[in-house]
């Protein structure tokens, strides 16, 4: 694997008493794309604004290539920036922009490299042609791109991105998230990118980092984040998952509403209580007879590649994600293979995420806002 | 339509007390006591030059003195907590709310031979100091009563700066002396024009300052004017042929002033 270049140790950070961050333990290796992910305020901004050098933490230390860097300023650090709005300079045009930075180098850059490396740059971000442009003049989608040619341009050893997309519209982020791919392996170095959409996350990175309350709560690939969270917060903000109770009667075997469940987890003790993730693509609808749980269905949404359905086992409903079609009020069966099965332990997470009870009432919230409170309507359906 | 009618009680206003007035003024500037044409008034003009000078002279050190001042100040202040911010706020407002003239004769009791200052340093077996009638107690009546509006401006528009601005001028590389060079101050610049804008233009032709302060032996074009139109030398035509040059001064003052500030924009860096 390739080296470690930042870390941060025990870090914590508070504003007035307040911690936005809870000694947190992070490792971020050479050349990979590494993404904060998280619901706001959950310290993933400020986090990198201490990479950045913008904040100082409370108590711990930041690392950069074995160095502690905590009292190093932002001008002396091999780390540039993307700023959720960009913040480009106003009084100047996109070259004098890109050339910010390249003017307060020392020891001072000659004319005609400065000139090759701003065009080399508006040409790797696909902005030639607008060197003379006024910044207010360019559509949201060019001013990102500028302000990602202004911190390349420096070519730091990491490159930090908060929430860089966050006001392109949708089509344009599909573009961004594949252009910036494109220029982190163009320019082979480190992204850190701060993002609360789990889409991004898992479409961009190498690594993610789910951060909740200040708190990591876990780090590893796309793949692992998805197919193994570590509790029920990472399995409800990283997809759609029913997350049930179950306790576990041996290695390989769950209860769940008194049922047992083949699975590929193991190594809890005897009995123990735990939360059960199903995502809803796993799950397969059967014949009445054949089903492992009976259940009616109580809502459907068509989603284009699928149907969203809502089945109600036993009071408590679950999303269910299918191609065929059954319509509300059908009785049907259910079948879930054991490697859709992913068990988790408790945590403080439990029972807060991962039922679709009032999901009806979200679909009326987004339709017809002013129509109905949404606990009304939980009550109606259900 | 509709709109342009909410209008109308400012335009008629603005007919009657400004475009009428100035009208007026230009009338009178070119007849003479009879009532006829004449550019005399502008040709008597000549035995004015000094003091369309030391006016302007005295105009240009008083907002230079309150750049160097409120600049510093309104940056500072811009930088400080809110609330520390609304205090400041009041204090540096709250001579502004005090009558004009008693702030000014305050200013003459602590300037006097025997004021509060000459007094103070006798103390410390300095002085006399001899402050008032002379040019300096005059800019410094100019700097108190006019201060405010120099800051404000200034203040309102570097509170405004993005922050993230700041930080990315450090983050490319930027040390505070070259963030504040390259990116505060040209982006400050607007607040600077209107308040020497605001600055100038009553420095320019203030007469209570010039006579409290200034003892009357430093004649100012506001003394000038008002002797035309209050004082012994009666003559309207005379005192409108001056308000009318002086005007124009200022209006091409004005131009140069904001025509540097736009290049200045862009000029900083390049």
């Amino acid at each position: 694997m390739s080296k470690e270049l930042i870390r941060l140790a025990n870090c914590t950070m508070a504003f007035d008493g307040e911690v936005v961050l809870n000694n947190i333990e992070l490792s971020i290796n050479d050349k990979e794309f590494l993404t904060l992910l998280g619901p706001s305020g959950c310290g993933k901004t400020t986090t990198l604004r201490i990479i950045g050098g913008f904040q100082r933490p409370t108590s711990g230390d930041v690392f950069f290539d074995g160095a502690r860097i905590n009292d190093i300023p932002p001008h002396r650090r091999n780390v540039n920036t993307v700023f959720q709005k960009y913040a480009l300079f106003t009084h100047l045009d996109v070259f004098e922009n890109v050339a910010f930075g390249l003017r307060m180098q020392k020891p001072a850059i000659g004319k005609a490299e400065l000139v090759s490396r701003v065009l080399e740059m508006l040409e790797i971000v696909s902005l030639r042609g607008f060197e003379r442009r006024e910044t207010a003049s360019l559509s949201g989608g060019q001013q990102q791109r500028v302000a990602i040619a202004r911190a390349l341009v420096l070519r730091p050893k990491v490159l930090l991105l908060d929430e860089p997309l966050g006001a392109l519209d949708l089509r344009l982020r599909k573009d961004m998230q594949n252009e910036l791919k494109r220029i982190q392996q163009a320019m082979d170095i480190t992204f850190v990118y701060v993002t609360h959409d789990q889409e991004e996350a898992l479409a961009m990175s190498d690594s993610v980092v789910v951060m909740d309350g200040g708190e990591i709560l876990q780090i590893g690939t796309p793949e692992d984040i998805y197919n193994e969270p570590e509790n029920a917060f990472v399995a409800d903000f990283i997809g759609e998952s029913n997350i049930v109770d179950g306790v576990m009667t041996a290695d390989g075997s769950v209860e769940i509403f008194g049922r047992r469940f083949a699975c590929l987890d193991g190594g809890f003790a005897p009995n123990e209580p735990v939360d059960v993730v199903i995502r809803p693509e796993d799950i397969d609808i059967v014949a009445l007879g054949d089903g492992m749980l009976t259940g009616t269905v109580t809502n459907v949404t068509f989603k284009g590649v699928h149907y969203d359905i809502i089945v109600d086992f036993k009071g408590f409903k679950w999303l269910i994600q299918t191609t065929d079609l059954s319509p509300v009020g059908a009785r049907i069966g259910i079948k879930i293979d054991p490697d859709g099965i992913h068990i988790m332990k408790k945590s403080r997470y439990s029972g807060l995420f991962g039922d679709y009870s009032s999901y009806s009432a979200e679909y009326d919230e987004i339709s017809d806002a002013a129509a109905v409170p949404a606990g009304t309507a939980q009550e109606a359906d259900s | 339509m509709k709109r342009r009618t909410l209008a109308v009680p400012y335009v008629l206003w603005l007919a009657a007390f400004v475009v009428a007035p100035v009208i007026l003024i230009v009338i009178y500037a070119f007849t003479s006591r009879s009532g006829g044409f004449t550019t005399e008034n502008f040709s008597a003009m000549g035995k004015y030059v000094s003091v369309f000078a030391r006016s302007f002279a005295l105009a240009l050190i008083s907002t230079a003195v309150c750049l160097a001042l409120g600049y510093p100040l309104a940056y500072v202040l811009a930088r400080e907590p809110a609330r520390r911010q609304r205090i400041m706020l009041m204090l540096l407002m709250l001579p502004m709310w005090m009558n004009f003239l008693l702030r000014t004769y305050a200013w003459m009791s602590i300037l006097e031979n025997t004021g509060l200052i000459s007094r103070l340093l006798g103390f410390f077996g300095l002085g006399p100091l001899r402050v008032i009638n002379t040019p300096a107690a005059v800019v410094i009546g100019m700097v108190y009563n006019f201060l405010p509006f120099m800051a404000l401006p200034v203040y309102s528009v570097i509170v405004k700066i993005d922050r993230s601005l700041i930080e990315a001028a450090q983050d490319l590389g930027g040390s505070p002396r070259t963030v504040f060079l390259r990116v505060t101050l040209p982006l400050s610049l607007p607040g600077v024009l209107s308040g020497v804008t605001m600055v100038f233009v009553p420095a320019v032709s203030t007469f209570v300052i010039s006579q409290l302060l200034g003892g009357g032996k430093y004649l100012l074009l506001g003394d000038l004017i008002e002797m035309q139109f209050l004082g012994q030398a009666y003559n309207p035509h005379l005192g409108s042929a001056i308000a009318l040059v002086m005007m124009v001064v200022v209006m091409i003052f004005m131009f140069f002033m904001n025509k540097f500030g736009e290049g200045e924009d862009k000029a900083v860096i390049i």
